[in-house]
């Protein structure tokens, strides 16, 4: 069914409860704002796709206390990603890098947005230009199919 | 005996769809009218069969027969009845079984109204869809049967997950599965009409309430989910871009480029081999959807392994279906020439950008779900592409959809000239803009998605009603223009609701985004607290007993300005026999916005854990999700499909007129 992801977050936690919990929050609100969207940015490991800012299991509390502790070491918000990335490698990021193969995935829709409106100006300006095709020739069968729905 | 009978039934219905599958082909082939003629009767009782094997398995469910492996693992006797009937589809065996009932479903559905096809296309079409039944008849059999049983039966079941024990997400796949299959009926027609090879405007009639439907149901269906995720999680999102969830919304996306672009060819002949692909698409991306859902490839790799069968199968199905189509389709593409002339500004170019749009918005998605896997398997990088890749990919097509809808709706077939059309809208660009810029004054944060989102949803609104307006072609009195406007065709009307629905659910999405207000605190019973100019109060926190569940309730005052307004009552539950626990937030619904409160754990020191949410126009997402699935409906029961649905019945004597 849909949602397993969420379904195995909450078998794989330990205690049913909220994500950020209250005794995490830092006192100095624009550092926990800072926290809060860094958080946002990275994956619970052991869930399918929610961000340790969304997620229950313990594992993303860990993860979202460590991220307070650098933020209040005085990290900027891509050293704490950094730091975190080199822990646990390139899967916590839930915004792929740009860097790569990576660009692949980055200049898929430009790219086809290109080629499809490339191919559509191609098409519109031939259909401008067409001549006129002959009325429509309709067997008599269909004739009458259409006389008998016109006159429905 | 009744699941015996069920079985029975199931492999019955197989052999009618290989039947069915076989013989109309052959007869439409060789013009034998008497084999043409067996597939209504056969797409009638394969749908009967397969209804009955469906009713055997539900009868299992309701009087917890726990001599079926599926119901011990689903069900107990102490669950709610609508659970019982729900659970029926809760789990995998049971909602193949559910998918195979509606394609048989729409099978039946076509060889009832399907009377004014040509006999050859419609013998055609009833072939295919049976081919698709077959194969997934085969899938139940071979890999999911829901009717096996277990040696010893149990006492009492495992129950269904708690999760899905819930209003919202148990008429959720339902819903889906119509949408899904019904593309499966724009499929058969693609297929039939290649075989055919012969494309015209009653084919983009036929084919579009399919889609039109398919459409319909995909809406409500997303909708469902995405407010069970809303209300149910505990902490108020509505959309993850979780694989599954985009598993639903390429065929939503891929399916209105459809049904647009089978209005090309409906009116003006053109567009026939792009519409053709994208049925056949629309199709695929469905059934991608379902091995997505089945097989967890998407998850990992790894989990893949874990039911290789069931996986393998699909994707063979998934591949034999869309080799067919495609393979069809390059041998007969070449055949169906456009006819209509058109300029490079009229309707039929707007169409083709909403097109472009669409699909290349869906192709986004599919990339975005598709590339861990791909990273995985060939550059060895193990990544993620969660929300923040996809609302920067994906947002653009959206809001240049948007930007564009209103003009592109009102543009005449044929040639337009943008000018004329502009300066019908300048009223409601005006209002838009002016909705826009109240929105930058009024917010505090630096934040554009507010302003744009409210400006882009008023556009579509105020531009969907000029649409209609303009429609009624008169420039008399006011009053005869509105009574135009009730007899306008429900297709005029269907259009503009659903447009308009788009434009409310955008604004939803951008003031949820924007001017959400989170607050989490410690609160003990006594306590009072404020978010967002709300007064809420922590009263006591009880335990409550439920059927089969066992609960902690909090009771909260909520008021404003020193008036109470509400009492919402959060709960965490705790399913024993499942052992599981589930959030169940309360909601204070309004208009304008939501408050939301959700119960977290007792602390240490004393007090609870709370979650409070001020929700700005939370509900116009889902309200507009209901308007764009009822501007489906009215465009469904417009009188054009009605004739050509009605068609063959037999003439009533002519009453003379007096």
């Amino acid at each position: 069914m849909r949602r397993l992801a969420i379904l195995l977050c909450l078998l794989l936690m330990a205690t049913p409860g909220l994500a950020v919990q209250p005794d995490e929050v830092l006192d100095d609100p624009a550092l926990e704002a800072r926290a809060r969207e860094i958080s946002e940015g990275l994956r619970c490991l052991v869930c399918r796709n929610e961000s340790i800012d969304e997620s229950n299991a313990d594992l993303a509390r860990d993860l979202r206390l460590l991220v307070r502790e650098r933020v209040l070491a005085g990290d900027s918000n891509d050293e704490v990603v950094a730091y975190i990335v080199d822990r646990y490698g390139e899967y916590v990021l839930l915004k792929p890098r740009t860097d790569g193969a990576n660009l692949v995935l980055w200049l898929a829709g430009p790219l086809m947005l290109i080629v499809a409106g490339g191919a559509g100006l191609v098409f519109l300006r031939r259909r401008a230009r067409a001549a006129e095709p002959a009325a429509a020739t309709l067997t008599d069968a269909e004739q009458a199919r259409l006389r008998e729905i016109l006159d429905d | 005996m009744i699941t015996e009978f069920g079985h029975f039934a199931l492999i019955l219905a197989f052999f009618v769809a290989l039947f069915q599958a076989v013989v109309p082909l052959v007869g439409a082939q060789r013009g034998w009218p008497g084999w043409m003629a067996t597939a209504a009767p056969a797409a009638a009782l394969q749908f009967l069969l397969t209804a009955a094997a469906f009713l055997a398995l539900m009868w299992a469910f309701v009087s917890s027969d726990f001599s079926l492996r599926l119901v011990v693992l689903n069900s107990h006797t102490a669950k709610p009845l609508l659970y019982k009937i729900t659970g029926v589809w809760g789990n995998h065996e049971g909602s193949m079984l559910l998918w195979v009932l509606i394609v048989t479903l729409f099978g039946f559905f076509a060889a009832w109204f399907g009377g004014a096809l040509p006999p050859t296309l419609r013998a055609r079409v009833l072939s295919i869809q049976a081919m698709i039944g077959a194969a997934f008849f085969g899938f139940i059999l071979f890999t999911s049967n829901p009717f096996l049983r277990v040696p010893v039966p149990p006492f009492d079941g495992q129950d269904l997950n708690p999760l899905l024990q819930d209003p919202g997400l148990a008429f959720h796949p339902p819903f889906l599965y119509l949408g899904y299959v019904g593309l499966s009926m724009s499929y058969s027609f693609a297929v039939a009409a290649l075989i055919e090879g012969r494309v015209d405007a009653a084919w983009g009639r036929w084919v579009r309430p399919y889609t039109l439907a398919s459409w319909m149901f995909l809406t409500v269906g997303i909708g469902l989910g995405s407010w069970w995720a809303y209300y149910e999680l505990g902490w108020g999102g509505f959309w993850f871009w979780d694989p599954v969830e985009n598993a639903s919304f390429m065929p939503w996306l891929i399916s209105a480029a459809l049904l647009h672009s089978a209005v090309v060819v409906e009116k003006r002949e053109t567009l026939k081999s792009w519409t053709i692909l994208l049925a056949i698409i629309a199709f695929g991306f469905s059934m991608i959807g379902a091995f997505i859902t089945r097989s967890g490839i998407i998850t990992s790799v790894h989990a893949f392994a874990t039911d290789p069968e069931r996986g393998v199968f699909l994707l063979g199905i998934l591949a034999a279906f869309m080799m067919l189509g495609l393979t069809l389709f390059a041998a007969r593409a070449g055949v169906m020439q456009a006819r209509g002339v058109f300029g490079l500004v009229s309707r039929e170019s707007a169409l083709i950008v909403n097109n472009i749009l669409l699909a290349v918005a869906a192709f986004v998605v599919f990339v975005g779900t598709i590339w861990p896997l791909i990273a995985e398997m060939f550059f060895d990088r193990k990544l993620s592409v969660g929300p923040p890749f996809f609302n920067l990919a994906f947002t653009p097509f959206m809001v240049t959809l948007g930007l564009i809808l209103p003009l592109g709706a009102m543009l005449p077939w044929k040639r337009a000239r943008v000018g004329r059309v502009a300066r019908r809208l300048v009223p409601a660009l005006t209002l838009a803009l002016a909705v826009g810029a109240l929105a930058f004054a009024m917010q505090t944060g630096r934040s554009a998605v507010g302003p744009v989102g409210l400006f882009l949803a008023a556009w579509l609104v105020a531009g969907s009603a000029t649409d209609l307006w303009m429609r009624t072609q008169s420039w008399g009195q006011v009053t005869e223009r509105l009574a135009r406007l009730r007899r306008l065709p429900r297709a005029d009307w269907g259009k503009s609701t659903a447009h308009a629905g788009l434009g409310v659910t955008m604004a939803g999405i951008a003031a949820m985004t924007a001017w959400q207000v989170e607050d989490i605190r410690v609160v003990r019973p006594g306590e009072s607290y404020e978010v967002a100019g709300y007064t809420l109060t922590l009263q006591a926190v009880r335990e409550a007993e439920g059927p089969n569940y066992t609960a902690t309730v909090a009771d909260l005052k909520l008021a404003r300005d020193g008036r109470q307004i509400a009492t919402m009552h959060p709960e965490k539950r705790i399913y024993p026999v499942a052992g599981m626990p589930t959030t169940e937030a309360a909601l204070d619904n309004g208009f304008l916005r939501d408050v939301y409160v959700a119960l977290g754990d007792p602390q240490a020191g004393g007090g609870w854990a709370m979650r409070t949410y001020y929700k700005p126009l939370a509900n116009w997402i889902w309200g507009g999700a209901i308007l764009m699935a009822l501007g489906g409906a009215l465009s469904l029961s417009d009188r054009r499909y009605r004739v050509a649905a009605g068609a063959r019945r037999v003439r009533a004597p002519a009453v003379p007129a007096e």
